[in-house]
């Protein structure tokens, strides 16, 4: 495929692509080597566990012990985020996966049939649409129970519509094209013509428009975290870390940024992780934006 | 009479899709309990004492669609069930919150697209220049801020550094009496507009002071996403004929690039003001909670996180019928801004 050399070639050439690239790098080897970086202490039994050393509430700066110090609880704010980053990625993999195959699934129905099936699967992603995302999936966590897996069960909720539309928009472009005549008059079943023929040649944005959304999904994810409705406490999730410093913003009067370690580190995490994801994305926009056409 | 029309065809769709997130909603509860439902009905706090007699009223323990009907005669007549957090009606509670959260929409919203539109213009004009790799990485950092971390630095460096310069909250203890007392009028319950109307500087100025951080807050993220798409908007339009033609005839660069170039990019943008008000929507339930600013979106995070189910729904469903709403005014201003669209065209 010409289309995967050019963009390789117009990623390598753009410094701030470039520089994703080596952001989501690093990040994903921070996850692989978790348990070699940050070790879980012999007697604890799930890894994604924090830590903690004792349970006074106040934060601890960083020592030789707890070398990015603990925060509120005495969680060991470097375990913390080391796993965290485990947390992050399974958060927008799965479900950044899970919207795709939904979305596919729905989109390229409706697109290829058309009419009936396609007037109901519309009708349905405009009622999920007419809800602001983050307040949709606020009531789902809520209603269903908080934890990490409402979270993700939420995002993917609030996320398939979107695919599902882009999907059914490149399938009815294709839908008319002489090589799905051509496999239709073969004698080919519907789902052949869509596997085979319809598909590979829609699916380009919409694998675009899921690597955009992975950093997108773990900032949404890490704000319902944040809001106490994500992980259990002490689980390893950037958005909690964050939460437990929320009553650790401004230190006594003497020294009023006393706990910056608290605040500062977890949300450096969520910050790096998610501008790696969107300069990739804006590199890929850039390069498949058909109004900036390549001249 | 051909827009007219329009609109009122525009309407008739709203309604499947009205249907569509009230069932959706009603759904979602039917995942509790009777006794847990009943909190979507009642509107007094003496009713919660007897909820047999709710579930036996409301037929709570009847088939799906028989309950559903009794909901959404419930939701018609303005009953959204009862608020625990705040101990009144939802729809009291949302009247009550939302003048605090509309204080913030009125500064934030157009600063986002005053702002955006401005950076875009430029960075379009001055394409591969400084400025546009500038507002380039400004705007991709804006977009991966999590606005709740975001929030909380400003407040440890204007509240904590720079001691109480800029505080959390909406008023200060002092000033929050001044407003309760008699002589002061809550024409509007929106505090900027009661105290210029009340002629109180010391109200409006503490009003000010701490709406700073929230609006800044509110502003950055959502700002970054406009400037990105005036841009590339501009960037189309800068290629069209029409702009060759008005550099031809010799017209200044400022000239062609504001009037000629920038008016027609404006089109795309007007779409994007749904997003804007989404954006808003989603923002303030963060924003506020941070700033501990009583709002709406402070509200809704407290229902959330104290499973206080019929505000948390009644909440999502107040913002669905907003949002639907606004979509609607946005693309009929679309069309009486762009005469290329045809009316007919407009719903596919």
């Amino acid at each position: 495929m010409t289309d995967w050399k050019f963009t390789v070639r117009q990623l390598a050439k753009n410094p701030l692509s470039l520089m994703g690239i080596i952001i989501i790098i690093v990040f994903a080897i921070l996850a692989i080597f978790a348990p070699l970086i940050a070790p879980t202490p012999e007697n604890q039994r799930d890894p994604y566990l924090i830590p903690r050393d004792g349970y006074s509430a106040t934060p601890q700066p960083p020592s030789e012990e707890h070398i990015w110090g603990t925060t509120e609880g005495q969680y060991d704010i470097f375990y913390g985020v080391m796993w965290g980053t485990r947390s992050a990625f399974r958060v927008g993999l799965v479900v950044v996966g899970i919207v795709l195959v939904i979305g596919i699934v729905l989109g390229s129905l409706a697109g290829y049939f058309g009419g009936i099936i396609d007037e109901i699967i519309m009708r349905i992603t405009d009622i999920f649409l007419a809800f602001p995302a983050l307040i949709l999936a606020m009531a789902i966590v809520s209603s269903i129970g908080p934890s990490l897996r409402s979270v993700m069960i939420a995002l993917i909720v609030v996320s398939w519509p979107s695919y599902a539309r882009l999907i059914r928009g490149d399938i009815l472009q294709v839908r008319e094209e002489d090589y799905i005549e051509a496999s239709r008059g073969l004698g080919a079943s519907s789902a052949r013509v869509i596997i085979r023929h319809a598909l590979p040649n829609a699916i380009y944005p919409t694998l675009i428009m899921a690597s955009l959304d992975i950093g997108a999904i773990v900032l949404a994810a890490a704000a319902l975290s944040f809001l106490g409705l994500g992980a259990p406490e002490g689980y390893a999730d950037w958005g909690q870390l964050t939460s437990f410093a929320r009553n650790w913003i401004v230190g006594p009067p003497n020294n009023p940024l006393k706990y910056w370690y608290a605040v500062t580190i977890p949300g450096l995490f969520i910050l790096f992780f998610v501008l790696g994801w969107n300069l990739l994305g804006d590199a890929f926009r850039d390069i498949f934006d058909p109004r900036l056409a390549r001249r | 009479m051909e827009l007219r029309a329009y609109i009122i065809r525009r309407l008739f769709l709203l309604i499947p899709v009205l249907f569509g997130v009230t069932l959706f909603i009603f759904g979602i509860t039917m995942l509790f309990s009777p006794i847990e439902r009943a909190s979507l009905y009642v509107t007094s706090a003496r009713q919660m004492s007897d909820i047999p007699q709710l579930i036996e009223t409301y037929g709570l323990d009847r088939p799906f669609y028989v309950q559903y009907g009794t909901w959404i005669s419930q939701v018609f007549h303005g009953n959204l069930g009862w608020s625990r957090v705040v101990g009144m009606p939802v729809w009291d509670a949302i009247w009550n919150f939302l003048p605090a959260t509309l204080e913030l929409a009125i500064f934030a919203a157009p600063l986002i697209v005053l702002i955006g539109i401005f950076l875009g213009t430029q960075a379009a004009a001055h394409k591969d220049r400084p400025i546009d790799h500038g507002t380039r990485v400004l705007s991709i950092l804006g977009w991966s801020l999590p606005t709740f971390w975001l929030g909380l630095i400003l407040i440890m460096l204007f509240y904590g550094y720079f001691r109480g310069l800029l505080p959390p909250g909406r008023l200060s203890i002092q000033t929050d009496m001044m407003i309760h007392a008699a002589d002061f009028v809550r024409y509007t319950r929106i505090n900027t507009i009661d105290a210029i109307l009340n002629l109180n500087g010391t109200v409006l100025l503490d009003a000010i002071r701490h709406l700073i951080l929230p609006i800044v807050t509110l502003t950055v993220v959502q700002m970054a996403f406009i400037m990105r798409l005036m841009r590339s908007s501009m960037l189309e339009s800068l290629g069209k004929g029409y702009v060759l033609t008005a550099r031809a005839k010799g017209l200044a660069e400022r000239v062609v690039v504001n009037k000629h170039a920038r008016r027609n990019a404006l089109i795309p943008v007007i779409t994007v003001s749904g997003y804007v008000f989404a954006g808003l929507a989603n923002g303030v339930v963060i924003t506020e909670t941070i700033f501990t600013y009583k709002g709406i979106g402070w509200w809704a995070w407290q229902s959330a996180v104290r499973l206080d189910i019929a505000s948390v729904l009644g909440f999502a469903l107040f913002n669905a019928f907003l949002f639907v709403l606004v979509n609607l005014v946005v693309d009929v201003l679309y069309t009486r801004v762009d005469p290329r669209v045809r009316l007919g065209g407009a719903v596919q």
